[in-house]
């Protein structure tokens, strides 16, 4: 077996011209040699590539398999040799294990239930509609992602939390800064302390005069400040740039997919199937990273303790023996079970918000434009890096007959 | 078909209430699995089985 291993020595840096949605070739490839491959990370460790969906799934799934960020000292594109990685922040619980993840985790499940979400849907639906009638007021062409996919989720969960309405542009810059892939050390470092500076203050403001929203909510509990502005932290980030880059490259998809634009514009009671196509299809939370805290077995392979894990949920999103025709946008697909939300303890605790903010979102915008289309040819619209953590376009010039 | 649940482990995703909302619910307190009919009835297996295979945390069982 290890013979035929397949072995990575880098992370390709970009997709294939005219493939925007695909993720790159060697990526396939990995997958197409076998769900498991070797990576050897820039510092010389000696990891895994997982990029087939029974194994994905499974590590997701697997305690053994940690999401401790002190543990994660090997940088999949760096070679930051011999640095010493800090426990991620108290509230900051994507980058911890059972029990510190729970304890910040639990106080906010019932803030996310799927009833508690499918109230808000008014709420985005007026929202949805201020920018449409914002858009069709300005005229074409438009840039999508600054009038509408943006904003959407960032009022809402600004709203959700409490966060004042005018702090939002302040906070967004800041988070594009940290998720965008192509900023400086230096400027890194001035996006954090701005960040932290401002959860210090609204975090303050909270607790001085209580409002109606999951951030005042919380400070009945025994939570500190400190851990506070962590957990204030993961979800507007989360709740800022993910919804985001799920409509403006979601919305890039069905332009470029007219046929499936169609069928979706004449039974709008496919948009519930559709979101979830269009989550797997583009994946745009395309991977994340485990550590072997023992010795497992996986795929053939052991998996020494110690040893970092690349997991390519882009890859096992579109796994031919998991998924048919994977590398199709087919916007009936009955086949569920995706991974674009993760598996696991970690699997998203805004998955409920972010499907009503699309099932929303997707047909508001396709009703009030019949005529929607790229306003540039596709080859121009801008991407981000495969370096961003969350994957999508820059920008999507639109237009539209009026 | 008998439904049994581990809300231990439960992490309250919703996952099971998003494939099958006539047979589970989440608690407005916690966010954990509630269940409806621990009996479900036939017309609902299909999708209990899909939720429970969708369980990001493995907290469902259905013995048939
Ligand atoms: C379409 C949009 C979204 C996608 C694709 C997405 C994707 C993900 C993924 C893949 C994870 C798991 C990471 C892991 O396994 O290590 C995650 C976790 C998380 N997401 Fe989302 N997310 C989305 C929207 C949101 C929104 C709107 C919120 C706002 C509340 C949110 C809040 C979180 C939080 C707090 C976590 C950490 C959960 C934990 O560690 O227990 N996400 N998300
Ligand atoms: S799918 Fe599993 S983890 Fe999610 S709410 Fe239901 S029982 Fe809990």
């Amino acid at each position: 077996m290890s013979e035929s291993l397949h072995t990575l020595t880098t992370m390709p840096a970009e997709r294939r011209r005219g493939c925007p949605f695909d993720p790159p070739a060697e990526l396939i490839e990995a997958r197409e040699h076998g769900p498991i491959s070797r990576y050897v990370f820039p510092d010389g460790h000696q990891g895994w590539l997982v990029s087939g969906y029974d194994l994905v799934r499974a590590v997701l799934a697997d305690p053994r398999f940690s999401s401790r960020k002190e543990l994660m000292i090997h940088h999949p594109t760096i070679d930051y040799s011999g640095i010493e990685v800090p426990p991620a922040p108290p509230g900051e619980f994507l980058l911890m294990d059972e029990p510190r993840h729970g304890r910040y985790r639990k106080p906010l499940v019932g803030k996310f239930t799927v009833r508690r979400m499918r109230q808000l849907t008014e709420r985005v639906e007026q929202i949805t509609a201020e920018h449409l009638d914002a858009m069709e007021k300005a005229g074409p062409p438009v840039d999508l992602v600054t009038a509408f996919a943006k904003p959407i989720p960032a009022i809402v969960i600004c709203e959700l939390l409490g966060v004042p309405y005018e702090d939002r542009g302040r906070f967004q810059e800041q988070i594009d800064t940290f998720l965008g892939g192509e900023a400086s050390d230096e400027e890194l470092i001035a996006a954090y302390v701005a960040t932290q500076n401002y959860l210090a203050e609204l975090v303050a403001a909270k607790r001085a005069n209580p409002t109606d929203d999951v951030l005042s909510d919380l400070m009945d509990s025994d939570l500190t400040d400190e851990e506070l502005r962590g957990m204030a932290l993961i979800l507007l980030s989360a709740g800022f740039d993910t919804t985001a880059n799920m409509l403006a490259l979601g919305t890039f998809a069905l332009l470029r997919n007219p046929a499936q634009l169609a069928a979706l514009r004449a039974d709008p009671t496919m948009i519930d199937r559709a979101v979830e196509e269009l989550l797997r299809y583009l994946s745009v939370a395309k991977q994340f990273y485990r550590v072997a805290l023992e010795d497992v077995e996986l795929g053939g392979q052991t998996i020494k303790a110690g040893t970092m894990v690349i997991l390519s949920l882009n890859t096992a999103n579109r796994d031919p023996e998991r998924f048919t025709d994977p590398h199709v946008l087919d916007l009936n697909r009955q086949e569920g079970g995706h991974l674009a939300f993760s598996h696991g303890i970690h699997q998203c605790l805004g998955q409920q918000l972010a499907r009503v903010e699309m099932r929303v979102a997707f047909p508001a915008l396709l009703n009030r434009f019949p005529t929607l289309r790229l306003a540039v040819p596709a080859d121009e619209v801008v991407l981000r890096p495969e370096s961003a953590d969350i994957y999508g376009v820059k920008s999507l010039p639109v237009a539209w007959d009026v | 078909m008998r439904i049994s649940v581990d809300a231990g482990r439960c992490i309250g995703s919703g996952m099971c209430v998003l494939t099958a909302g006539e047979v589970f619910d989440q608690s407005e307190d916690d966010g954990k699995v509630v269940v409806l009919r621990p009996e479900p009835p036939a017309e609902s297996w299909e999708a209990v089985r899909r939720a429970v295979d969708l369980c990001p945390s493995a907290a469902l069982k259905a013995l048939a």
